[in-house]
């Protein structure tokens, strides 16, 4: 039976990566996300894993890399300016499909920022702060529980579609201290690390995707000699210089994610049964936004929870359903109003959404966002 | 005449890139050569390169390949040998990929010992890129960015490696090719960090800016200057001087490589056999 346990968010997010089956760790350290690195330096080589603290963010993006075709499953962790050095690398792990995931602790930015106060601006960062065309998944949980199953579900993602993953967390959930059960190994399901299924002689390619689109690219050290570049390649791994070759690579990285997006995009309701109107939240702003919805509901005002647990692919169907549906949306976010334009481009006009958006440092009080709740049910009479 | 070495290539990959001339070739040969003679495992022997000429020869060559990204090729080579040490991890860099763009990698990687071996092709300049100033263009000579001759002070990679704590430093020449191949093959004995510094000529884009555009009279400055290890220790202040540098093994040491003191702190934290 498991045991209750008094946990930090990083803590759970660290030994989610872990039950997982992440065995490499590198990193650097940054506020506030540094208890994930050091939570690994401690518990990895527990179980024969291993845990390098390397000069800067990008060697620490780098030798997850390495650690991932070597055959391990590896995690890095950092906030906002590491997130910025990592960037090259993101993308290098998008082109050549190396599993990995990248956990960000988001802080106030731009730049240095306001170290180290709660917020959620890396939204659209996650999304695009990569050079060129590349899909993502990221996640953001909004609980202890669920940093642990989050970072779960980012491992197996990364494995699955071979691609890079983004644990979203914010300051918020990441110093939250709250009572825990983790499940059993047992109660997990854990996606394994693709193989090949040719082998040389029957002309295996590294890179020929299977039914999912997603390529069995074989570990290093297993005598298949593959070719692994961040140059646009072919089903032989080697760089091809022609449109049809660089638009089919781009076109199959986009899609493996696109066919599975349903499966992937995580989204959940509260009080949204007879919902006239619905507060879109995630992270630790939408235990903020809950409460109000709560709040407002005392008040006689039929509102609801969406709360997005993917964040990227964008949960397109949930939110034009919900816009359908409801007389108004309200976005919570702790930023100057990134995910409200998601929202407004999958409401496609159906209803109006408005924006509750906070950038001071502080999080959100619920009267703020019962404010911006009254606002809009009154606005809408 | 023997040309086992040819084994070692993709020779669907072939022809090369290189331009006429360039020394790249040899300092490939080289390496396969040195794997070869130490008769190392194919299938557990990884190349990683960075990006520029000299990180174009992963993909020719018939390993496990990884082409990274410009200056990390040391932090992901870092975590293949860590991720699994049975692997033998070459490194194949250039001067501006090594000591510019990813001079923090390659002395971090020093100081902590990683039993990789990392050869710098070394042609003192951007060639890919058309002919830029690296940190290795010898102050005073032409480059695109440097029209009126380099302002900058040059790094020594091997003074640097050492500093920084590799245990086996050494430099040749593509004109040494014997030579080179037995600084390699040395290289591979090390367990720990070993850097070896390969002088390359490249006529295109370094020669043709310096009145050097001949890639034989290249070849003759290195054998003109290049100066053994030994004799260059006895050799006084006043001869070093001019364009005359040392070639052979010039620093060994024995300190213990970063994966088998890893291997302590997994004994210690009671993970080993996990």
């Amino acid at each position: 039976m498991s045991k209750a346990r008094l946990m930090q968010g990083n803590e759970a997010c660290a030994e989610g990566a872990l039950a997982a089956g992440v065995r490499f760790f590198g990193g650097y350290p940054i506020t506030p996300s540094t208890e994930i690195a050091e939570g690994m330096a401690k518990m990895l080589p527990k179980v024969g894993g291993k845990f390098v603290q390397m000069e800067d963010e990008i060697a620490s993006m780098g030798v997850v890399l390495g650690a991932s075709l070597a055959g391990k499953k590896a995690l890095t962790a950092s906030s906002g300016p590491g997130i910025s050095l990592k960037q090259e690398l993101i993308g290098y792990a998008a082109a050549a499909e190396i599993p990995v995931v990248i956990v960000n602790v988001q802080r106030v930015g731009p730049s240095t920022g306001q170290p180290t106060a709660p917020s959620q601006g890396d939204v659209m960062q996650a999304r695009w702060g990569t050079h060129g065309d590349h899909p993502m998944i990221a996640l953001s949980p909004w609980s202890v529980r669920e940093a642990f199953d989050t970072a779960v579900m980012a491992v197996n993602y990364s494995e699955r579609f071979r691609t890079p993953v983004i644990l979203l967390m914010d300051e918020i959930v990441g110093h939250l201290r709250e009572k825990v059960e983790l499940p059993e190994a047992s109660e997990l399901e854990i996606y394994p690390r693709r193989q090949p299924s040719k082998t040389r002689a029957e002309g295996y390619q590294p890179y020929a995707p299977a039914e999912d689109l997603v390529p069995n690219v074989a570990d290093f050290g297993n005598g298949y000699h593959i070719h692994v570049t961040g140059l646009i390649h072919d089903e032989t791994g080697f760089p091809v210089g022609n449109p049809k070759v660089t638009r089919e690579a781009i076109d199959r990285l986009h899609k493996k994610i696109a066919i599975a997006q349903d499966e992937i995009t995580h989204v959940e309701e509260y009080c949204m049964e007879d919902a006239e109107y619905a507060v879109v939240a995630f992270g630790g702003t939408a235990r903020t936004a809950y409460e109000a919805v709560l709040e407002a509901r005392k008040k006689g005002i039929k509102v609801g929870m969406v709360r997005l647990i993917t964040i990227w692919p964008f949960a397109d169907k949930a939110i034009k359903a919900l816009a359908a549906k409801v007389k108004g949306i309200l976005v919570t976010e702790l930023n100057y109003g990134q995910i409200v334009n998601e929202v407004e481009r999958a409401a496609a006009g159906q209803c109006p959404v408005e924006l509750c958006a906070k950038y001071d440092m502080t999080i959100f009080e619920p009267e703020e966002i019962l404010e911006g709740i009254e606002n809009l049910a009154g606005g809408n009479k | 005449m023997e040309r086992s070495f040819e084994q070692y290539f993709r020779q669907n990959r072939l022809p090369h890139l290189w331009c006429p001339g360039c020394g790249n070739g040899i300092a490939t040969k080289a390496i396969v050569q040195a794997i070869e003679k130490k008769g190392l495992d194919r299938d557990k022997t990884i190349i990683v390169s960075g990006i520029g000429c000299s990180s174009r020869a992963s993909g020719y060559m018939d390993f496990d390949t990884l082409h990274t990204a410009h200056g990390r090729a040391i932090p992901f080579a870092t975590g293949i040998k860590l991720a699994n040490p049975e692997l033998n991890v070459v490194v194949i860099t250039g001067d501006g990929d090594c000591t510019a763009i990813g001079g923090n990698h390659f002395i971090h990687g020093c100081r902590r010992n990683v039993d990789l071996t990392v050869v710098l092709f070394n042609n003192n300049i951007y060639g890919m890129t058309g002919g830029q100033a690296s940190p290795m263009t010898p102050t005073g000579k032409k480059a695109t960015t440097a029209p009126y001759g380099a302002v900058d002070p040059t790094f020594d990679a091997c003074k640097l490696a050492e500093a920084a704590g590799a245990t086996y430093v050494a430099r040749s020449t593509a004109y040494h090719v014997q030579h080179l191949t037995d600084m390699i093959a040395n290289g591979f004995d090390n367990k720990g960090f070993s850097f070896i510094e390969a002088m390359v000529q490249c006529p295109t884009a370094y020669g043709r800016k310096n009145k050097m555009s001949d890639p034989v009279e290249l070849m003759k400055w290195m054998r003109d200057n290049a100066v053994m290890k030994a004799a260059w220790d006895k050799l006084p202040e006043d001869k070093k001087v001019g364009d005359k540098f040392p070639i052979g093994l010039l620093y060994q040491d024995t300190e213990v490589d970063y994966a088998t003191a890893y291997e302590h702190v997994i004994e210690v934290a009671g993970g080993a056999g996990k």
